[in-house]
């Protein structure tokens, strides 16, 4: 069966999950990437969505705007999220947000930031950005539009959006610092072995 | 043919074959994520290469692109010096990438540098990027169309080693940008390395080496050889779909080289990711056009 976490997001729903796990999200996810991290943080501008209890998605998507105003999600994928990195235990302590969407792992400061105030780092697969855009039910608001289409915070109502895999958990746990040691670990052995092989100048 | 038609003819193909490479991944690309997928065992690996599947086929569903990192549209132009539009092809591609941004459409990603302003339309000074080499007797043209997101042009490195440390210190080089950088990319990746004189010819080299088939050899033995060591060796390490652990880390390790000073040894690592959105078309002098990558495919 599939586990569906609902915005808004409490704090028990969070509990059990474990870094591996893979959930789906119906609710409200937002875009929010580099320059919204930076203007909350370090420009110290509010931001103009409510985001307790709801999700963030580090994306930068295609949106066409229609003539009644209507806007519709034609394609939408995460972006690295490591670059976020120096502002999410703050964007998180700042915005309650729970659920943070994006791709590849996230370091120290974020698993900080979901062990104390309780939000979970989730990647959806890199590059899927039509099955992703499929699951955006509509497009409620638009915020930040100086910023152009791939920075503008997207408001989305989602429904079964996945499958994001935990990858930071509430303990603070973090799989790819797991992943990365076990790769670091395996390197060295398989260079010296293909150095063997290759001593082309003699 | 008059240079104004076959240059508004040249546009229309080469707007709809810019679209198209957005949108549908090469036949050996889509061929080997097939073989990497079977090959996986573990739940995650699995849950991934299920939603890359579901996504391509979306994608060409609904005539969209695939994923929405489109990069920076870059052309690499074989041309023989008596193709008859050689000149019109600078004008003809930059139209295209105008005409695709809208039509496609395409995501807006052109940033001019120190104006530092999106120009909204994917072109700007230099951009679409073309590259050019010219084939001396020949009267056809042959196109790589190539849309690199930034999550897979920021492995990239060069370096030039001393000769000491031999193919040696390329193999290290490899494994090392490969290793921190490559779980971001979007693994399993294509790894282009071009190993030469200098960073920028090493730089162009290993670009250059990601237009070849995924499963290709370089024709010289130990090239080959190194080509698949590295190959194996990476998978060994087990990046996996996504950095997230599994059977491959690579869909394969393409090396290109040429002669170089013997006091160095320049090596460079450009990286494809998963969605390796590469399309060649070849141009006869009548602007009849065979398309090379996606087999099938129509415009
Ligand atoms: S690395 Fe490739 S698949 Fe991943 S987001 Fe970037 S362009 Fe898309």
């Amino acid at each position: 069966m599939k586990k569906i976490l609902t915005t808004p997001i409490r704090d028990e729903d969070l509990e059990d999950l474990n870094v591996g796990d893979v959930v789906y999200l119906n609710g409200t996810l937002v875009t929010c990437r580099d320059v919204a991290h930076r203007r909350l943080i370090e420009l110290g501008r509010e931001i103009p969505v409510d985001l307790k209890g709801n999700a963030i998605f580090h994306a930068g998507p295609i949106v066409v705007e229609k003539d009644d105003g209507s806007f519709e999600m034609i394609s939408i994928g995460p972006t690295t999220s490591m670059r976020m990195e120096k502002f999410e235990k703050e964007f998180i302590e700042q915005t309650g947000v729970k659920l943070i969407v994006g791709k590849g792992g996230m370091g120290p400061n974020t698993e900080e930031g979901c062990r104390k105030y309780k939000a979970v780092h989730a990647v959806f697969p890199g590059g899927c950005a039509v099955s992703a855009a499929t699951q955006v039910e509509r497009i409620e608001g638009a915020e930040w539009r100086d910023l152009g289409m791939p920075e503008t915070l997207w408001i989305n109502k989602v429904r079964e959006f996945g499958p994001l895999i935990i990858s930071i958990d509430t303990k603070g746990n973090n799989l790819f610092e797991q992943n990365k040691a076990s790769f670091n670990a395996r390197k060295q052995p398989i260079i010296e072995e293909i150095n063997q092989q290759i001593r082309f100048i003699k | 043919m008059e240079k104004q038609e076959a240059a508004q003819r040249l546009t229309e193909v080469m707007t709809k074959f810019t679209g198209y490479v957005g949108k549908h991944l090469p036949t050996d690309v889509q061929a080997k994520l097939k073989e990497l997928s079977a090959r996986e065992d573990k739940p995650l690996a699995k849950v991934v290469y299920q939603s890359m599947h579901d996504n391509q086929e979306a994608a060409a569903r609904l005539n969209r692109p695939s994923c929405q990192d489109i990069g920076v549209i870059q052309y690499f132009i074989t041309c023989g010096a008596k193709f008859p539009f050689i000149g019109e092809l600078e004008g003809v591609l930059r139209e295209a990438t105008l005409r695709a941004t809208r039509e496609a459409p395409l995501r807006h990603n052109a940033v001019e540098t120190f104006t530092e302003k999106n120009t909204g339309t994917n072109t700007g000074s230099r951009i679409p990027w073309m590259d050019w080499d010219i084939v001396p007797d020949s009267d056809e043209c042959s196109i790589d169309v190539y849309m690199a997101g930034g999550g897979c042009s920021l492995p990239g490195a060069a370096k030039v080693l001393m000769p000491g440390q031999g193919y040696e210190g390329v193999n290290q080089f490899v494994f090392d940008v490969i290793t921190s950088y490559g779980i971001n990319a979007c693994p399993p990746l294509l790894v282009g390395i071009g190993v030469s004189t200098s960073v920028e010819t090493a730089a162009r080299l290993s670009k250059k080496a990601l237009f070849r088939e995924v499963s290709s050899s370089n024709p010289h033995p130990d090239a080959a050889k190194m080509e698949k060591l590295l190959e194996d060796g990476l998978n060994k390490v087990g990046i996996g779909p996504q950095g997230l652990g599994g059977k491959a880390s690579v869909m394969g390790v393409n090396i290109e080289s040429s002669a170089r000073h013997p006091s160095t040894i320049g090596v460079a690592v450009s990286t494809g990711c998963w969605a390796h959105r590469r399309g060649n078309i070849r141009f006869k002098s009548d602007l009849s056009y065979e398309i090379i990558s996606h087999k099938g495919a129509a415009l």
